[in-house]
């Protein structure tokens, strides 16, 4: 039997992992679909009620999943972590009803009349419900994230011994929601979920354009991924280099805030100034290969580098060590290449934009074969670089659950037996990844299925056969 | 504006926040018990049905309310958590695999309909509506279970209080399910949905009176505590219901006997809350007033959810509003 901390910590990670692919999806859909709800109400263009009906129905899948997924999560604080629990539910608790009632609801209810309600009601409410949808899917992210953050960088409370149990006391509510971290934590994570969607559009698209245009093989509806790539193109254009420019800041409030947790993203023991960026660095003792916390590492690197992200500009500024803390430092190469390795991606989505955005501009967009490979080959990279990101974040944590208040081997739930924890790990691993081999099957089918062809479309007055043509320029293309 | 101050003095108005929050908290749990139980007794009743277009019936008849519905679990559970963190801990330790069991069978049921609507084989759609009333009916069964074991503070999973409450509430959610069914598809689905209903009220008040039966004998105040004059009235009530329900179901007015399955499902959490009353974890014999936060988060829970409940409650007027009426199989996206 797992010891039943590991095995907490393993579910944990495990359906954390899984679930946040799916909020991932919905939350960066969310602003496609109103945009494409709006337009199709407006303009009447077929093109606008394809891309709708056939992205919501990306997002209803998403949703339903992520809230089977999701539900778990909200109980496994109970479940697994009691003593957290116990000890944080005083700022932890409130943040999670209020993301049941302010957010989640709004959103469960305005999707069931934006998936089924086409039909039922006018064209107001359903734009609105697009919108409730939209908006309860990011004010979810608001309250969840503040409970995350506050993890990171806690503040507005004050420890107090009840019965030889320390527990955390709320003292001032908005210090302690509007923590240092919570602005850079909830920015970055948004506009990652519409990068992510971006991309996964975009490599779908190009996916259909290649066979088409390049390869010169039929594609039904193939005006409709047209317009799916250069509206992806454009998401991407705005939201890659705003992510990379806003990390650069959320990387140095944790620097300020989370001194132990930058110290393991660079790889840093001892206090030092001037440090490098290390692009790459191996262990030199190879003992020590399969060691999370490797401590002699060589390395290619920009001088300065890593002093510099840290303060902002100065490439001789300090960076404390790992040496210098008291507890045990984090999964160093684990923070430290899930770091890297997001980072990397961050800059190859701007190059990724760019190169789009400039054949674009030269007419050569529908055409660049080499462009459509590298989109397809990217279109899930994006929500893997959340899945590092999320990594960093939180095994960078370690060995805090509440940085510098409680330890994670300190939050479990004390009556949890060894037995009781391996049979909930095994039987989510299987459920989970059965849920994800199923989600990326369905998913997959969606795709190949693709939009709505022009017959399965709505009947309006004010789409006549002229207009039909005129205004997606594509009623032949099938 | 209030001040940080004054929301730590003392609860707000001087009211008893920690009683409402006990009371919010079992009216949120019937709430989802009776919204959410509508879509598992349709569900169990699928499984009863035979033909694709009665199954894909009750589908597009639970489509478009169930992810909302289920929320109220979620929001109960959150509340909890945020009014009784203790209690919300201990609670949900205790009863691990149980815990686990329920989200199991509620991942079943939500991705079902999902999935079926997916491929048109018949393998494909024959597993997934065995997962469907799997789902459908575990879940509010495990749910009895746990809400027994809770009720006298059982240790363990299994106990025969806990699954005579998982029969009962398995049954309410049939009748729910029934009279649901009969106002949003009365064309598509059989007469004998109206059946079903009739057969589950009575077993329901059969079980009902086991249930109470045990209590007598497992609760520390025994028959005494069951003596209690609202706990009295709720049963001659639900008596009066479970004929009111029958005969509306006969005459087909399905939309009252939904209300009479309402009022049931309401009344038996009060009679929960009633018997349990002032502890929260019969368990660990902790009390309502020991478990409760602090003032001022309390305070600051109770001005959220003054403000948004309201809120909540008109989303689902809107939506039922949108679906009022029949719902046809072709309703599908």
């Amino acid at each position: 039997m797992v010891d039943p901390l590991i095995a907490s910590r393993l579910q944990f990670a495990l359906t954390t992992t899984v679930h946040i692919i799916f909020p991932v999806m919905s939350m960066g859909l969310a602003p496609f679909l109103i945009y494409f709800t709006w337009k199709d109400i407006r303009t009447g263009e077929p093109v606008y009620e394809q891309l709708r009906r056939f992205w919501t129905k990306i997002f209803a899948i998403s949703f339903v999943v992520g809230t089977v997924t999701g539900i778990v999560l909200e109980f496994e604080f109970g479940t697994n972590f009691a003593a957290f629990s116990i000890a944080a539910g005083e700022l932890f608790g409130g943040p999670l009803a209020v993301e049941g009632m302010m957010a989640f609801m709004l959103e469960a209810t305005f999707l069931g009349i934006f998936v089924f309600g086409r039909e039922r009601v006018g064209d107001t409410l359903y734009f609105i419900s697009s919108v409730a949808v939209g908006l309860g899917t990011w004010l979810s992210a608001v309250w969840i994230l503040i409970a995350n953050s506050w993890m990171q960088t806690p503040r507005g409370y004050e420890l107090v011994t009840e019965g030889g149990q320390t527990v955390v006391k709320l003292v001032d509510p908005l210090a302690a929601y509007f923590n240092p971290r919570f602005g850079y934590m909830f920015v970055h994570m948004q506009n990652a979920a519409v990068e992510s969607v971006a991309l996964f559009m975009a490599g779908i698209a190009a996916y259909y354009v290649f066979k088409h245009h390049v390869r010169e093989v039929d594609v039904d509806n193939v005006n409709f991924w047209e317009t799916t790539l250069k509206i992806a193109l454009v998401a991407l254009l705005i939201t890659a280099p705003f992510q990379v420019y806003q990390g650069d800041m959320y990387a140095r409030s944790v620097a300020e805030t989370q001194p132990q947790k930058f110290a393991a993203m660079e790889a840093v023991w001892e206090t030092d100034s001037y440090v490098p960026e290390y692009l790459i660095a191996v262990p030199t003792n190879l003992d020590s290969i399969t060691d999370p916390r490797a401590k002699e590492l060589f390395g290619i690197g920009i001088p300065g580098g890593a002093s510099w992200l840290a303060s902002g500009g100065d490439p001789t500024a300090e960076i404390r060590g790992l040496n210098t803390f008291e507890s045990q430092a984090p999964p160093v190469a684990i923070v430290f290449w899930a770091f890297r390795a997001m980072v990397g991606m961050g800059f190859w989505f701007i190059l990724l934009s760019f190169w789009g955005g400039y054949r674009w501009y030269k007419g050569q967009l529908l055409n660049d074969g080499l462009l459509h490979k590298a989109l397809m080959g990217s279109s899930l990279l994006g929500i893997l670089a959340v899945e590092l990101g999320w990594i960093v974040t939180e095994v960078g944590r370690q060995p805090w659950v509440i940085q510098d208040v409680m330890k994670t081997s300190e939050a479990v739930s004390p009556g949890l037996t060894g037995t009781e924890a391996t049979i909930s790990l095994v039987g989510f691993a299987v459920v989970y990844l059965a849920l994800l081999g199923l989600y990326t099957y369905v998913i997959t089918r969606v795709i190949r299925n693709g939009p709505p062809g022009r017959e399965q479309l709505r009947e309006r007055p004010d789409r006549t056969p002229m207009s039909d043509t005129s205004a997606a320029g594509g009623a032949d293309d099938d | 504006m209030i001040s940080v101050e004054s929301l730590s003095a003392g609860p707000l108005f001087g009211l008893p926040l920690p009683e409402m929050w006990f009371g919010l908290i079992f009216t949120l749990l019937a709430t989802f018990l009776f919204l959410d139980g509508f879509d598992f007794g349709a569900g169990a009743i699928y499984g009863l049905l035979n033909t694709d277009r009665e199954h894909e019936a009750v589908l597009a008849a639970v489509g478009p309310f169930w992810d909302g519905n289920e929320v109220w679990l979620v929001v109960f559970g959150g509340t909890l958590f945020a009014a009784f963190p203790a209690a919300y801990a201990n609670l949900f330790s205790r009863h691990y695999l149980l815990m686990f069991g329920i989200l199991g069978a509620l991942i079943l049921r939500g991705l079902a309909p999902e999935m079926y609507e997916q491929r048109h084989d018949e393998r494909w759609q024959r597993a997934w509506s065995v997962a469907f009333v799997a789902g459908s009916v575990l879940a509010p069964f495990l749910l009895g279970v746990f809400a027994g074991n809770w009720l006298v503070g059982n240790e363990g999973s299994v106990s025969l209080i806990g699954v005579v409450v998982g029969f009962t509430l398995t049954l309410l959610t049939v009748v729910s399910g029934a009279a649901f069914l009969r106002l949003k598809a009365p064309l598509v689905l059989p007469e004998r949905v109206s059946t079903y209903g009739q057969f589950a009220v009575v077993g329901y008040l059969v079980a009902v009176v086991g249930t109470l039966a045990i209590l007598a004998v497992r609760l520390p105040g025994g028959l005494l505590t069951l003596l209690h004059p609202t706990i009295v009235v709720l049963v001659v009530i639900s008596i009066g219901l479970t004929a009111g329900y029958i005969v509306a179901m006969r005459r087909g007015e399905s939309l009252l006997a939904l209300g009479a399955a309402a009022v049931l499902t309401y009344g038996l959490i009060t009679v929960v809350g009633i018997i349990m009353y002032p502890a929260i974890d019969p368990a660990t014999g902790a009390t309502i007033s020991e478990t409760i936060v602090s003032t001022l988060p309390l305070n600051l829970m109770s001005i959220a959810a003054a403000l948004l409940l309201p809120l909540v409650a008109s989303y689902f007027v809107v939506l039922y509003s949108a679906f009022s009426g029949p719902i046809s199989p072709e309703e599908a996206y």
